[in-house]
């Protein structure tokens, strides 16, 4: 982004140019921010936290990539029905009592993320990783669902 | 007195490569300040952190395990992460600890010994 100062006609001096070029910087900075960089998706000031989902599929399974950081494995909840998959637990606030925010940013406290599947998938199957900050569910598709190579003999 | 970790936003360095800015925070006790860097995917040997001029720049490089199949619906952006704090210069660089774990990084900054809270007994 970028701001085009406006210049009336009668302006000579050029004196505080500096200032405005900081002013800009500001401005420019406000877009760097997380909060603006996050709006296209959700923001986090009204909905909470709303982490980032990526679904991939190949031609056995549904995967599904979701960024959690920095949660205890044990307070992720995965959950599948009627064909949806939801991911939610709570991220718990760290640190002592008496230590004093100096700034908070991150997110701490329940979330949910809920994603309908395009296919039918063996809920028995289904296995998950938490690496990194990443968790990771491989959904194994239903065998109805599998595409089908079909043999056809040509005499 | 204000916060001894200040962000610092003018240093725009390194433009060619795009980088988003992830999340922080900054608590502190007596002795140190603690600041806390979310960056989901990116684990230690993915990390860069330098101090210099009392800038703490902090660079994670995400390491993801590329996924077999196609792609059908996305939210994560590929970038990597960049984000540069400006430390009061009294805090004791030499011995800044980093700690990485499950895409959060944890850096305790202490304070050098002559700003600590110090208790004065009347004997």
């Amino acid at each position: 982004m970028s701001i085009i100062r406006y210049q009336s006609p009668e302006t000579v001096a050029w004196t505080g140019l500096d200032r405005w070029n900081n002013l800009r910087d500001e401005l420019d900075s406000l877009f760097d921010m997380p909060f603006w960089s996050n709006f296209g998706r959700q923001s986090q000031l009204f909905s909470g936290w709303s982490p980032a989902l990526d679904l991939y599929q190949n031609n056995d399974n549904m995967i599904a990539r979701v960024e959690l950081p920095g949660m205890r494995k044990e307070d992720i909840e995965i959950s599948l029905q009627d064909g949806t998959l939801t991911i939610g637990g709570e991220r718990k606030s760290e640190g002592a009592e008496g230590d004093k925010a100096e700034r908070t940013e991150r997110y701490v406290g329940k979330f949910r993320r809920s994603v309908s599947l395009p296919t039918q998938v063996d809920a028995s199957k289904v296995t998950a990783t938490y690496r990194d900050g990443i968790l990771t569910v491989t959904l194994p598709k239903a065998e109805e669902a599998k595409p089908k190579q079909i043999q056809v003999n040509v005499e | 007195m204000d916060t001894l970790v200040r962000e610092n936003r003018g240093t725009r360095q390194g433009r060619a490569e795009h980088f988003i800015t992830p999340v922080a925070s900054v608590t502190e006790d007596g002795d140190a300040y603690q600041l806390k860097v979310e960056m989901p995917g990116v684990n230690k040997e993915g990390l860069e952190i330098s101090v210099e001029n009392n800038e703490l720049s902090i660079i994670g490089r995400r390491a993801l395990p590329p996924i077999d199949g196609t792609i059908i619906h996305r939210e994560s952006r590929p970038e990597n992460f960049q984000r540069v704090f400006e430390l009061d210069p009294s805090i004791d660089t030499g011995k800044i600890a980093a700690h990485m774990d499950q895409g959060i990084l944890t850096l305790t900054l202490p304070k050098a010994d002559q700003v600590k809270p110090r208790k004065i007994t009347v004997s």
